[in-house]
């Protein structure tokens, strides 16, 4: 049976080095299976974090030559198996121990965010009435599942490390799901714009091109959440009624 | 001495998934500290895999539908070895704690009318499953997870449960490690909730990921708590068998409920040739009848591609072991037909089975709205566990509880599909009531050092040990074993080859050797999981061997009958003198009267 040549990051809180790894490739194999027979046959202790192997729990994301991927889910017939398949750890986040980085930030980020607070349920029986057309584009936020590949693509965080002033795209589209949620009632707008930092993203669409779940990140998330927030802060009507009556107008 | 933080709660939680997450919230509700301790991290646990939806009966598709449909039919799936009062009390919980979600932000599919959307699916005898496409598993986890970080939990992420502690034949205490640092841990807690999922790496082909090593099964043993009916492992009928690789990831029987039929290598429909007498005036007598019930014809019934999951997945072996499987070992799962009965048939399917599209895409090259699946039977649940008290979910340990499929007794002898994200809910939420009130009715107790000291010392032994045998072998030895042996198919002869095999491997696993440090090391993890897959196995096993007949998810091919003799109790493990695995039997206290009465009622 055909080998293939993995070069794996090796090493602890930042510093390291690539190793590389021959193993056996089979018919439809995923990185991820490669990872498991290294560490079952030639490393032990590789660290890389992983739990449903398809692509449903988002635990196992890396950068395979260089683009952030899902493991279980990128197969070895879509790489170039003349040379050695470089396997590294998520940029964006400090680094553990070889291909597992400390995510701990993002649980931080979504617990500044104000939680879902929906209207009194207003139908007969004490639930709320909803039509499928109206929960779409929710539900297509929430397909998301917590990999961070597009936090680890955003350049604000990335390059700029500006992870203290910005959240980035997994929880703009987090912010979004609750702000387009037709039974919520809470106001994040001013949030976004002060503490969460949504004018920092320049709709480069990086996060959207990595995307596993395919969630129009960019596009369906972001833009509507810019448009709105512009809409609250810098209404020109407003502004105009407050030169000339000197009053702040009511909601 | 070793060294180790420690951290006091009232109640701790052993494990992040529905049924441990709900526990959390519940007790966190009553005004007690809580601690959550999760495997991996926050939202990554196995019921994120969950697919076809949580089964409530809340009448909104079909409106015959309640709790006593609901409660006849578990009971029918689990061949009526089920603990009666937990299924009444699921049946009749189990659409408020849907509602609850949707009150917590969860997005379910929509009826026309705007209600939560309910789908078909096997044993359940109306539409009664609240789904979010093939994604419910996700929507349900995600949902308390973010409820849950509001309410004042303490979450200990990537934290292993190695040990629990008693004392005076209380609960105290239990002692983890963090996979990041591998620091030690000991947690003091006056109620402690199990929630830590199944077993199903005990075998080769499994839908389950490398949590499932039967901690909770193995760490309640350990105290004295009773494991009870672990002789019924389901076999899910449709797991992928090709390429390699993924062998065993589940295809959710969701695809069976949107019309997908299953197919042999002739191109025959063989479910039709096998119908038990117990569904015979449920299931339609024709391909039309059936295909007008998935459609929602209320005149129809439901096809036979829909009975029970140990039904269907015996009719899927015997066809590959008549030579009329497809080319890997498997049969075909066809949802591409129905073009023949809807203009937008690949709309449809992708809107339907968005994740399944996206699988089978993905890892088998395989369009399912042209070309039908191959699959074949996967290990993903075991309805034995941790015998509990029904109202409260507590063990025979006074102060320790088990929520979920770690506990036992809501499924009997089989689990009907969607009644496990509804037994997380419905049952977590007890658990973590009682545990609640179990904290607040009693002081902490002392959790003895020296106890500590040698669980630390025994925890590190494999990194210590200078040679020894890799762990990974270990355990891949032991999933042969299991598969070969004490799989889909038993033989008393092949059982008791497997127990004697197994305690060849019970030795094996005492002397692995690690290398490497305590920092995330997964070939550590590795070697300390198996002491619990030796428990749950050999647990399986004793069990298995001694249930001679065959009932739900245990088939004996040298006992292919059901015999009413073994209908009567169950199977309890205890400790023999020696220490070692004993079986008992034990019995349910008598149904009531008005319940006896539906099951005639809804025969």
């Amino acid at each position: 049976m055909a080998k293939a040549t993995f070069s794996v990051w090796r090493g602890d809180n930042g510093a390291g080095a690539f190793r590389e790894y021959s193993t056996e490739v089979s018919e439809g194999m995923v990185v991820l299976d490669a990872v498991h027979q290294i560490q079952a046959e030639a490393a032990p202790d590789l660290a890389c974090r992983w739990n449903c192997k398809a692509g449903k729990c988002g635990s196992c994301s890396a950068e395979i030559d260089g683009q952030p991927r899902l493991m279980c889910m990128t197969r070895l017939n879509q790489l170039d198996l003349t040379k050695p398949v470089t396997v590294e750890p998520l940029r964006a986040f400090p680094h553990l121990r070889d291909l597992v980085t400390d995510v701990s930030w993002n649980y931080q980020v979504k617990k500044g965010i104000k939680k879902f607070a929906p209207r009194k349920p207003d139908a007969e029986d004490g639930t709320w009435r909803m039509q499928q057309e109206d929960v779409d584009r929710v539900q297509e936020f929430r397909k998301c599942i917590e990999c961070y590949l597009c936090q680890d693509v955003c350049h604000v965080l990335r390059d700029h490390h500006l992870h203290d002033q910005f959240i980035g795209p997994r929880f703009l589209v987090y912010a979004a799901n609750l702000e387009m949620n037709p039974i919520d009632t809470g106001d994040r707008l001013d949030d976004l714009r002060k503490l969460h930092g949504i004018g920092y993203c320049n709709i480069t669409k990086c996060c959207t091109k990595v995307c596993p779940e395919e969630i129009k990140i960019t596009d369906n998330a972001i833009i509507p959440l810019k448009e709105r927030v512009v809409d609250e802060a810098f209404d020109p009507l407003a502004k105009l009624i407050q030169i000339v009556t000197g009053k702040i107008p009511g909601p | 001495m070793a060294s180790y933080q420690s951290y006091d709660h009232d109640v701790l939680v052993i494990g992040a998934g529905g049924a441990g997450l709900r526990a959390a919230i519940e007790a966190a509700a009553s005004g007690v500290s809580v601690g959550l301790v999760c495997k991996s991290l926050l939202g990554k646990a196995h019921t994120v895999m969950a697919e076809g939806g949580m089964a409530a009966a809340m009448g909104n598709v079909d409106d015959r539908d309640n709790w006593k449909v609901h409660f006849t039919d578990t009971l029918r799936g689990g061949q009526y070895l089920n603990n009666w009062r937990m299924a009444e009390l699921h049946a009749k919980e189990a659409p408020a704690r849907a509602r609850e979600l949707e009150a917590w932000g969860a997005m379910f599919d929509r009826t026309k009318d705007g209600r939560i959307l309910q789908r078909n699916f096997g044993g359940h005898r109306y539409p009664r499953l609240a789904h979010v496409g093939d994604r419910t598993g996700l929507e349900m986890i995600r949902t308390l997870q973010d409820h849950g970080i509001h309410q004042g939990i303490d979450v200990h992420m990537e934290v292993t449960i190695y040990r629990l502690f008693l004392s005076g034949g209380r609960v105290a205490g239990a002692l983890g490690y963090d996979r990041q640092r591998g620091e030690f841990r000991l947690f003091r807690a006056k109620a402690i909730v199990l929630a830590t999922g199944g077993i199903g790496r005990a075998f080769q082909i499994t839908s389950n990921s490398w949590e499932y090593s039967g901690d909770g099964h193995a760490l309640a043993w350990e105290v004295g708590a009773q494991l009870q009916d672990m002789e019924f492992i389901q076999f899910h009928p449709t797991g992928m068998v090709w390429p390699p690789s993924v062998k065993g990831i589940l295809v959710t029987e969701g695809v069976r409920g949107e019309g997908g039929v299953l197919l042999n290598s002739k191109g025959e429909r063989f479910m039709f040739n096998d119908i038990p007498d117990n569904y015979k005036n449920q299931t339609a007598d024709t391909p039309e009848e059936g295909w007008r019930y998935t459609q929602g014809d209320k005149n129809a019934r439901r096809p036979p591609e829909l009975l029970t999951r140990d039904h269907v997945a015996r009719c899927i072996m015997r066809e590959v072991k008549a030579g009329r499987g497809s080319p890997h070992g498997g049969v075909y799962l066809d949802i591409a037909w129905i073009k023949e009965k809807l203009p937008n048939a690949a709309e449809h399917i992708r809107k339907k089975l968005p994740s399944m599209y996206h699988q089978f895409k993905q890892l088998a090259d395989i369009d399912i709205t042209t070309t039908p699946m191959e699959i074949g039977p996967t290990t993903h649940y075991v309805m034995g566990g941790v015998r509990v008290d029904g109202d409260s979910q507590m063990t025979k340990v006074p102060g320790l509880f088990a929520a979920g499929e770690v506990a036992c007794g809501l499924h009997g002898a089989n689990r009907l599909g969607g009644n496990s994200l509804s037994d997380l809910l419905v049952f977590g939420k007890r658990a973590g009531e009682y545990a609640a009130k179990f904290a607040q009715d009693n002081a902490s107790g002392a959790v003895d050092g020296g106890e500590v000291d040698e669980a630390i010392a025994h925890a590190l032994a494999p990194l210590s040990r200078k040679t020894g045998e890799n762990p990974y072998r270990v355990q891949q030895d032991l999933q042969a074993v299991m598969q070969e042996l004490v799989g889909i198919v038993r033989r008393e002869e092949e059982m008791v080859k497997a127990h004697s095999s197994l305690e060849k491997l019970k030795q094996r696993a005492e002397k692995v050797a690690v290398s490497g440090g305590r920092d995330y090391n997964p070939g550590w993890h590795t070697a300390l999981d198996l002491k619990n897959l030796m428990i749950v196995s050999e647990a399986a096993i004793v069990s298995a061997i001694a249930r001679k007949e065959s009932r739900g998810g245990h088939f004996r091919d040298d006992h292919p009958e059901k015999k009413s003799e073994f209908g009567t109790f169950n199977h309890v493990l205890v400790r023999t003198t020696g220490g070692g695995m004993g079986l008992a039997k034990a019995s349910y206290p008598e149904m009531p009267a008005e319940l006896k009465q539906l099951i005639e009622e809804y025969k």
